[in-house]
């Protein structure tokens, strides 16, 4: 963070003129690591520093918890200007160019061996599968959609995207429960599932197909969400996201954000 | 328990933290008399008795009974024409107020919506003055896991204590006279997406409060706490072993389907039940007689219903326990594997009705799926289950089995376009409750007119997560008034009349000994219907659409007031309070759309309004 700041008042010297004293405000969960935490911590919040030092501006926080209500009760209120990830197809938002691709994987121990790749195993049949659960209203994660669809449906457990958000990352459970042998493999959107798998002896590989379907894919372009309307806001972005694309994927790499090419 | 009220000390109590309050009273009956010319009457200030006295309103449904129905009659359909305002109370918020206002002695309470501050109000002062306000100070995280707006359904009152809860998951006691807490007590977590909303109901000195958060994958609970200490008594869970469900050898359900054992896992494929919902968020009633308490379970989660084979027992339900210990005595499932969110939580109103020239004891519950059900309280028999509206999604229950007939075209599949599904999500009736005069033995039901299209998957994100879901999309039924306000007859199982709105009837009603049934619209106007015709006799423009609980008391000076808040929200409203877009039909989870003219029709604020005939001060 230290680092960051030093950046963006070096940035400053040179490009205030442009902008003085402009502030960028951050609609982020402040504890859902890999993404964002309120320590700054998460890929989600190295991106936004990296876009405050490029466009001069100083960096505000908005924190809100990723729930039901969470862009309406931020962008949508006015109290923030981005949010730093959001599918390239997200209604709710004015969404930018993509800046990354990643895929639901399978998540399991090295020592398992199982190698698995494809939602047509039919081994998964057998096994103890775990997916991240979101809630009901016929929502779920794509995977359980997908398992459900093949009739695997009462060897599956659930692990709640929302976690103990009293603990520091939610979203690990999932993780760990394929670590401590409480489910055979288990089905875990990119970023967590890379981030979580970190220093653990567990592999991973993104599930085939890519989609069962137009509507159920696998796979998702993420890209960061402005107001409706804020258009002048979401091109100053997308020029970001293609001049600093290295930049930017050298932060998902740090994070072991996993990235897939193609469709 | 006298150190217990030296100081604020944390006592580990049961795995939770009750917290006990400095300059908390010996828990003595001298507490419940408020220091007004009319004393508090009955027994300790027992609500059994108080709920006698139609000069009071001491819970949110008036009795245990759950009639809404006041005794007094100096309003009446002769006079109700000259109802003015005497006067009003802002409570300077803009979530949807869906609480009941409470009358014990002189005095009022008004519990708003988060953050959940209780009000006291002086009603033998001109204009009702704040005596105190009790702040709870609730967590500003519990915002994010709330499902459906803001709200809080009211209060209770027992033994000179006023019990609420507050969104982030306590039920707090404060002492009626003096607004400080006695205790506090953290049930829920809202770090596991447990919230509270329902009013409590004490009954023998336990209080009974339910979760919320069915859509977080929450297991849903109905516990009781002593009244006195704030100490859990007992908990039952809506899901699980029989242990858990507090389901014993005395458990006699009427149908075979509601027996065996451990049906709270069995019915549930691998684990599903921990996470399955059931939670308790509606209302409770209570037969002294039977000594059975009545409440209903909410709808199953957080699978999509081809993810949880099976009937998903205790979920969209009703239970009928014995309020001291819990112990379940029988159960009802009107929703075996809900496939369209149909929370069971609907009030059971009780009453003495004449059926086919028999007296019969029933429970009259008016349930999501359309259908209106008059139980024999005392066996959880279905007697009567008749559609109280336009429903193409089941074909009533199979009298024999009890068992809901689905029209398998109408249910929801993964990835399948089902269009015009009647009702929608939240029913032909959510949780805004009837009253019931025994004087035209005649339930008045505030309700929608609503169905619903499941266009298709979606694509959205949450928690970092992209995941994928059916696109919901409500419509008004047929007629294309999207609100009814029906008149049932228990006895004949129809309708004896009904009064169309244009928006969905949020608003709970209340009837009284005068022959008038008040209620509000979302639009605003608080209306008096004749109790017998439907008639409209009278009707008056609120500031905000109102989605409260209308109640009705005698005031100090000996003459009858109707009190009501206004402030338009909640699940249909929350596109007014929380500024949504009505341009997006899927906000507010589907009402965004159908009620995308109420931000034209009505705007936002919480207001009491109190009414007297003649109105100004009195």
């Amino acid at each position: 963070m230290a680092r960051a700041l030093m950046v963006a008042a070096l940035v400053c010297a040179a490009a205030c003129h442009r902008a003085p004293g402009r502030t960028l405000t951050i609609c982020a969960d402040p504890n859902n690591l890999p993404f964002s935490n309120q320590a700054r911590q998460g890929f989600e919040n190295e991106l936004a520093s990296l876009l405050a030092a490029d466009r001069g501006a100083r960096l505000e926080y908005e924190w809100w918890a990723q729930r039901r209500g969470f862009v309406r009760n931020t962008l949508g209120a006015g109290t923030c200007d981005i949010v730093m990830g959001v599918p390239a197809s997200f209604d709710p938002a004015l969404t930018t160019r993509p800046y990354y691709r990643s895929s639901y994987m399978f998540v399991s121990r090295r020592d398992r061996n199982l190698g698995l790749t494809s939602l047509d195993d039919p081994r998964l049949r057998a096994m103890r599968i775990g997916v991240q659960m979101i809630g009901d209203d016929f929502n779920n994660s794509p995977p359980a959609h997908a398992l459900s669809n093949r009739g695997i449906v009462r060897n599956v457990v659930g692990y709640s995207v929302f976690g103990d958000y009293a603990k520091p990352s939610p979203l690990a459970g999932i993780v760990e429960a394929v670590d401590r042998g409480e489910v055979d493999a288990a089905l875990v959107w990119g970023p967590a599932a890379g981030y979580f798998t970190r220093g653990r002896p567990l592999e991973l590989a993104p599930v085939t197909p890519h989609a069962d379907s137009p509507s159920l894919p696998f796979v998702f372009d993420i890209a960061m969400g402005v107001r409706r309307g804020n258009s002048g806001l979401r091109d100053e972005l997308n020029d970001f996201i293609t001049r600093r694309a290295t930049d930017i994927n050298r932060v998902l790499d740090e994070y072991h954000v996993p990235r897939v090419e193609g469709d | 328990m006298g150190a217990r009220c030296l100081r604020a000390v944390a006592l580990p109590l049961a795995g939770v933290l009750a917290l006990a309050v400095q300059g908390c009273q010996k828990q003595t009956v001298d507490t419940s008399a408020p220091a007004s010319s009319r004393a508090v009457s009955g027994k300790f200030g027992d609500p059994a008795a108080l709920q006698q006295d139609d000069g009071q309103w001491v819970m949110p449904a008036k009795n245990y009974a759950s009639t809404r129905y006041s005794g007094l009659d100096e309003i009446n359909t002769g006079n109700v024409s000259q109802l003015g305002v005497s006067w009003t109370f802002s409570t300077g918020m803009v979530a949807g107020h869906e609480a009941a206002p409470l009358v014990i002695g002189d005095t009022m309470y008004v519990v708003t919506p988060f953050p959940n501050i209780l009000y006291a109000l002086d009603l033998s002062k001109p204009g009702a003055p704040k005596k105190w306000a009790y702040d709870p100070k609730p967590l500003g995280a519990a915002k994010g896991v709330a499902c459906c707006d803001l709200v809080n359904r009211g209060a209770a009152y027992a033994d000179g204590a006023v019990f609420f809860n507050t969104l982030d998951g306590r039920t707090i006691a404060v002492d009626a006279a003096t607004g400080e807490p006695k205790w506090i007590t953290q049930l829920a977590d809202i770090n596991k997406g447990e919230s509270m909303t329902m009013a409590p109901l004490v009954v023998k000195g336990k209080v009974l409060v339910g979760n919320s958060g069915g859509e977080f994958g929450v297991r849903g609970w109905l516990t009781a706490l002593d009244a006195a200490t704030g100490a859990i008594a007992w908990r039952a869970y809506s899901t699980g072993p029989d242990k858990d469900v507090l389901i014993g050898p005395n458990f006699k359900a009427f149908y075979a389907a509601d027996r065996g054992a451990d049906l709270g896992i069995t019915t549930w494929p691998g684990e599903g039940w921990r996470t399955g919902g059931g939670t308790v968020w509606g209302w409770i009633s209570y037969d002294a007689e039977a000594n059975l308490i009545y409440y209903g379970t909410a709808n199953p989660g957080p699978w999509n219903p081809d993810q949880r084979p099976g009937d998903n027992k205790w979920t969209a339900g009703v239970f009928a326990r014995v309020p001291e210990t819990g112990e379940a005595r029988w159960f009802y499932q009107m929703n075996p594997h809900d496939l369209f969110d149909h929370d069971g939580v609907n009030e059971f109103v009780l009453a003495d009705v004449t059926m086919n020239g028999q007296s019969r004891k029933v429970a009259m519950h008016p349930d999501r799926n359309g259908l209106m059900y008059v139980m024999d309280r005392t066996t959880g028999e279905v007697l009567s289950a008749a559609p109280f509206g336009y429903v193409n999604s089941n074909r009533g229950i199979d009298m024999k089995t009890g068992r809901l007939i689905p029209v398998e075209e109408k249910a929801v599949k993964q990835g399948v376009v089902v269009r015009d599904i009647c009702p929608s999500a939240p029913g032909m009736k959510d949780w805004q409750p009837s009253s019931f005069s025994p004087r035209t033995s005649l339930l008045y039901i505030p309700h929608q007119n609503l169905c619903m299209d499941e266009e298709g998957m979606a694509a959205s994100y949450i928690a970092g997560t992209p995941f994928v879901g059916a696109s919901v999309v409500y419509k008004a039924g047929p007629g294309g008034n999207r609100g009814v306000l029906t008149a049932w007859d228990p006895a004949q199982a129809k309708a004896a009349w009904e009064i169309k709105e244009r928006f969905p009837v949020w608003s709970g009603t209340v009837v009284t000994a005068g022959d008038v049934l008040f209620y509000g619209t979302m639009d605003g106007w608080f209306k008096a219907i004749d109790a017998k015709s439907g008639k409209q006799l009278w009707q008056f423009k609120c500031g905000s659409g109102i989605i409260g609980q209308p109640v009705v008391y005698k005031g100090p000076d000996g003459h009858q007031y109707v009190a009501v808040l206004s402030g338009v929200g909640g699940w249909a409203g929350a596109i007014v309070p929380a500024d949504l877009d009505p341009r997006d039909a899927t906000a507010g989870n589907g009402f965004g759309g159908v009620l995308g003219d109420l931000k034209e029709a009505t705007t936002r604020g919480g207001m009491l309004y109190v009414f007297s005939l003649g109105g100004g001060g009195r």
